[in-house]
C-alpha cells in the first residue's frame, strides 16, 4: 500500500505532474489530487473541454492542462473535494478551494492558511467567493498568497 | 448549545414546540423529532440501566436496533425511544432503576458482582423452604425490564389484508430503486418501511456521493433521497407504506404492523432491502453513555440537529468514520483523533485528506483500550499495536473527549431472510451472514429477492443498481415488460461489474464468489 494511504495526505513530492508556470500565469487551471483508484468519475463528466481524462471509472483522473479553460465546473461537483484551482496573478499565487463550513469568509478578509496536514503556513487574502447557496452548499473561495505556497495550501481557517 | 441553530449544509425546520414529561419533569421538544433526540437535547445522557448490574446505558444506534434507549412511554414499558416521535403531553419514565436512571441505588450490584455469580439463585436463597415464596417474590422485583401497564390499554386493534405483485421491504436506495424500476414496468407494488420517511441511510448523508456521473455522483445523499422520493410518488401503482414494520414472512405472506393494524400482505414476489446495522467493539467500559454508533451520531446530528458533545474520538477509519468526522467538524464539534487498527486508512484517500487538512490526526495501528468515566464518557485510552496486533507496551495514551464514535463496520439486517428460509452463508468480505442468490438477486427461496446492504455491505450506488436488477427481474418473471426490460436488466448487471472493477471492489468480488450461484 502506498504511503499516502497511511498518512491521509500527499507530500508535495507525490502530487504528480504540475502545470507549467507559464500556464499558471495565463489563467486559472484545475489541479486534481485524487491518486487512488476509486469508483468515481464526476469530474470527467462535468468537464465540457475534455481536460479531465480517465480510462475507466476506477482509474485516477489525469489533467490535460492545455485543454483546461479554468471554467470551474469540476471543482463544483467533486465529492472528494480533491480539486483546486491554481493561478499566478500579478506575481501572487491564488488557490481556489471548496469550503463547507461556517462562517463563509468575505472578499478582502484575511484568513489563516493551512497545509495538507492542517498546519498553519501563513496568511492570505480572500479575493473571490462563490456563496454556498449558489452551489448546493459548497462555497468556493479564492485566496491570494505568496506564489511559493500554491502547492502547499489546501485549506484555510477564518479568524 | 446542544441544538444546532445554523449548519453549512442543512436547514433544520423545527416542528411545533411541544412539552413532554420525563419522570414528571417538563422537557421542551419539537414535533417531528424522536423522544430520544428531545431528551438528549435536554441534556439527558443515561437512557437506561443494564439488566443485571444496573450499569448506565446511553443510546447507541438511534435507529431501533440496539434497545439501550428503552423507557416507559405513556404507560407502555420497553419502548425504544429512538423510534417514537414526541407528542404534546407525552409521559416518559425511566425504568429498571431506583429512584431514577441518573441516580440508581441498585448500581451497587455492579460492585457486589462476586456475591451474585451467574446462577446464584439456584444455590442461594432456597432454604429454608418455607421462606422460598418470600425470597422469590423479593428477587423478582430485581428482574425483568419495565413494569406491566397499570391499566388495560383500551385501544382498538384492526386487521387488514392486502394483495400485490411485489412487496418491497425497506425504502432505502435499494428498495426505492427496485420500486421505481418494477413500477415503471407496471407491476403493482407495496413499498414498506418502518421509518416515517423514505431514504434509509441517505437521509443523514450530507456529503456529496461518489459513483458514476449517471447515478448522481457529486450529489449529496440527502438530495438523492429527495429525488428518489419524488420519482416514486409519480407511480400510482406503488403503494408507499411508511411507519410500517415487517416482522416476518410466512409461506410467502408478509406480516407487518402499522399503528394498531396488523397487515397481512400477500405478494407474488418479495424483495428484501432492509439495509444494515452497526457493529460494536469490545473494550473496557464500551457500554458507557457517550460510546455511540457512528450512524447513531449522524442521525442525532444530521436528522434532528442535536450536537452529540464537544469533542469526539472516532474509532475506525473506513468511509463512515471519515465522513462522520467531517460532518462533526461541520457541526462545530471537535474531533480529537481518528484511530484505526489496520496499518492503512480504510476509506477513500480523498475523504481522509479532507479531515487531515483541517488538522484531525489519524493514528493507524492504534486501537481503543478503555473509556474513562463514571456515568458518561470523560476520556479514552488508546494504544498502539504491533505487526501481530498485540499492544505495544507503554504505548498507551489518554485522549480527552466526551464521546466516542464506533465505526468499525456494518452487518446485514438479515433476520427476515433467515426466517423466510433462504440459504445463508457467512462471508466476512460482505459483512457477515448473507443470502445465496443468482445474478438477478433471487435467493434460494424462489420469489424472494435481496438488494442493497442486506445482500452484502457496499455502497448506495451499488445498492441502487441491485435494487433495479431485483425490481426488473421480479417484474419480468411476473410477465411485465418486453425485450427492452430484459436488455435493461443485462445492462444493469454489466454496470454492477464495472463499479466493482477497481481495487475497492476486489474484496466484494472475492466475497461474492461464495454466494452467487
Ligand atoms: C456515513 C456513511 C457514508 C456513506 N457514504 C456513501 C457514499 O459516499 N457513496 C455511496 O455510494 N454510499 C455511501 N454510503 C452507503 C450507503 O448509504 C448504503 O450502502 C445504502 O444506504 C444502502 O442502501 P439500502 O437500501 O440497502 O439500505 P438502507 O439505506 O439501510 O435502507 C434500509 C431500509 O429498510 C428499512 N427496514 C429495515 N428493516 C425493516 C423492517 N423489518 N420493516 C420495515 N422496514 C425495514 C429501514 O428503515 C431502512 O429505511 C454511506 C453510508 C454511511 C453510513
Ligand atoms: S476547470 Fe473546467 S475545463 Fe478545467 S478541468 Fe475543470 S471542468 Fe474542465
Ligand atoms: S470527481 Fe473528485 S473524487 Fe471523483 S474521481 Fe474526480 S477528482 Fe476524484
Ligand atoms: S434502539 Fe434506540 S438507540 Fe438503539
Amino acid at each position: 500500500m502506498t504511503e499516502y494511504c497511511k498518512r491521509g495526505y500527499l507530500l508535495v513530492s507525490e502530487i504528480g505532474e504540475k502545470p507549467s508556470e507559464e500556464r499558471l500565469r495565463q489563467k486559472k487551471v484545475a489541479f486534481i489530487e485524487c491518486p487512488q483508484e476509486i469508483p468515481c468519475n464526476a469530474c470527467v463528466h462535468s468537464c465540457k473541454f475534455d481536460a479531465v481524462l480517465m480510462d475507466n471509472i476506477n482509474a485516477p483522473p489525469k489533467m490535460d492542462y492545455d485543454a483546461c479553460t479554468g471554467c470551474m465546473r469540476c471543482i463544483r461537483v467533486c465529492p472528494g473535494l480533491a480539486i483546486f484551482m491554481l493561478e499566478i496573478k500579478d506575481d501572487m499565487g491564488r488557490v481556489t478551494m471548496p469550503y463547507e463550513f461556517l462562517p463563509v469568509p468575505e472578499k478582502g478578509e484575511t484568513v489563516k492558511l493551512l497545509n495538507r496536514e492542517g498546519k498553519e503556513v501563513g496568511e492570505g487574502t480572500v479575493t473571490w467567493v462563490l456563496p454556498p447557496e449558489r452551489n448546493e452548499g459548497t462555497a468556493l473561495v479564492t485566496v491570494e498568497m505568496n506564489k511559493d505556497l500554491i502547492y502547499e495550501v489546501r485549506a484555510f481557517r477564518v479568524v | 448549545m446542544v441544538r444546532l441553530e445554523r449548519h453549512p449544509i442543512l436547514e433544520f425546520k423545527k416542528g411545533k414546540r411541544v412539552t413532554i414529561y420525563f419522570d414528571g419533569r417538563p422537557v421542551e421538544a419539537y414535533e417531528g423529532e424522536t423522544v430520544a433526540a428531545a431528551l438528549y437535547a435536554s441534556g439527558l445522557r443515561i437512557f437506561s440501566r443494564s439488566f443485571r448490574f444496573h450499569r448506565p446505558r446511553g443510546f447507541f444506534c438511534a435507529i431501533g436496533k440496539c434497545s439501550s434507549c428503552m423507557m416507559e412511554v405513556d404507560g407502555i414499558p420497553n419502548v425504544r425511544t429512538c423510534k417514537v416521535y414526541v407528542r404534546d403531553g407525552m409521559q416518559i419514565r425511566s425504568q429498571n432503576s431506583f429512584p431514577n436512571v441518573n441516580t440508581d441505588f441498585y448500581e451497587i450490584f455492579d460492585r457486589l458482582d462476586s456475591l451474585f455469580p451467574h446462577g446464584f439463585h439456584y444455590k442461594k436463597f432456597i432454604k429454608p423452604s418455607f421462606m422460598r415464596p418470600f425470597f422469590v417474590n423479593s428477587l423478582r422485583k430485581f428482574t425483568g425490564l419495565g413494569n406491566f401497564p397499570k391499566e388495560e390499554l383500551g385501544e382498538e386493534a384492526y386487521k387488514k389484508e392486502i394483495e400485490c405483485d411485489i412487496a418491497i421491504i425497506g425504502a432505502g436506495p435499494a428498495g426505492l430503486s427496485a420500486a421505481i424500476y418494477a413500477g415503471e414496468l407496471g407491476a403493482d407494488i407495496c413499498l414498506i418501511d418502518e421509518n416515517p420517511r423514505v431514504g434509509g441511510q441517505l437521509i443523514k448523508q450530507t456529503h456529496r456521493f461518489f459513483g458514476s456521473a449517471e447515478h448522481g455522483a457529486g450529489t449529496r445523499g440527502i438530495k438523492i433521497a429527495e429525488q428518489l422520493e419524488e420519482e416514486i410518488k409519480r407511480y400510482e401503482n406503488v403503494n408507499l407504506m411508511l411507519r410500517t414494520g415487517v416482522f416476518g414472512i410466512y409461506n410467502g405472506v408478509v406480516g407487518a404492523v402499522r399503528d394498531n393494524t396488523l397487515l397481512k400482505i400477500k405478494p407474488k414476489k418479495i424483495i428484501i432491502a432492509t439495509g444494515a446495522y452497526e457493529r460494536t467493539l469490545i473494550f473496557e467500559n464500551n457500554d458507557l453513555p457517550g460510546v455511540y454508533g457512528a450512524g447513531g451520531v449522524q442521525t442525532l446530528m444530521n436528522v434532528y440537529g442535536v450536537r452529540p458533545g464537544d469533542t469526539g474520538l472516532v474509532v475506525g477509519s473506513g468511509n463512515v468514520g471519515l465522513i462522520l468526522t467531517y460532518q462533526l467538524l461541520q457541526a462545530g464539534v471537535n474531533v480529537a483523533a481518528i484511530i484505526e487498527a489496520m496499518p492503512v486508512i480504510g476509506g477513500y484517500f480523498v475523504h481522509a485528506a479532507k479531515v487531515r487538512r483541517l488538522g484531525v490526526p489519524i493514528y493507524t495501528r492504534h486501537t481503543i483500550k478503555r473509556a474513562y468515566g463514571s456515568k458518561t464518557v470523560e476520556g479514552a485510552q488508546i494504544i498502539a499495536l504491533d505487526d501481530k496486533w498485540q499492544e505495544i507496551p507503554g504505548s498507551g495514551r489518554d485522549i480527552e473527549c466526551d464521546f466516542i464514535c464506533i465505526s468499525v463496520g456494518l452487518s446485514p439486517t438479515h433476520e427476515l431472510l433467515y426466517q423466510a428460509g433462504c440459504e445463508m452463508k457467512f462471508v466476512p468480505n460482505l459483512g457477515g451472514f448473507v443470502p445465496v442468490r443468482d445474478k438477478y438477486m433471487e435467493t434460494t427461496k424462489k420469489g424472494i429477492y435481496v438488494a442493497g446492504d442486506v445482500a452484502g455491505i457496499e455502497e448506495a450506488s451499488t445498492a441502487m443498481i441491485e435494487g433495479r436488477i431485483s425490481g426488473l427481474d421480479s417484474a419480468i418473471k411476473l410477465g411485465y415488460g418486453d425485450e427492452k426490460a430484459k436488455e435493461m436488466r443485462e445492462k444493469m448487471v454489466m454496470e454492477l461489474e464495472d463499479m466493482r472493477s477497481g481495487p475497492f471492489g476486489i474484496r466484494i468480488l472475492e466475497g461474492l464468489k461464495h454466494v452467487v450461484v
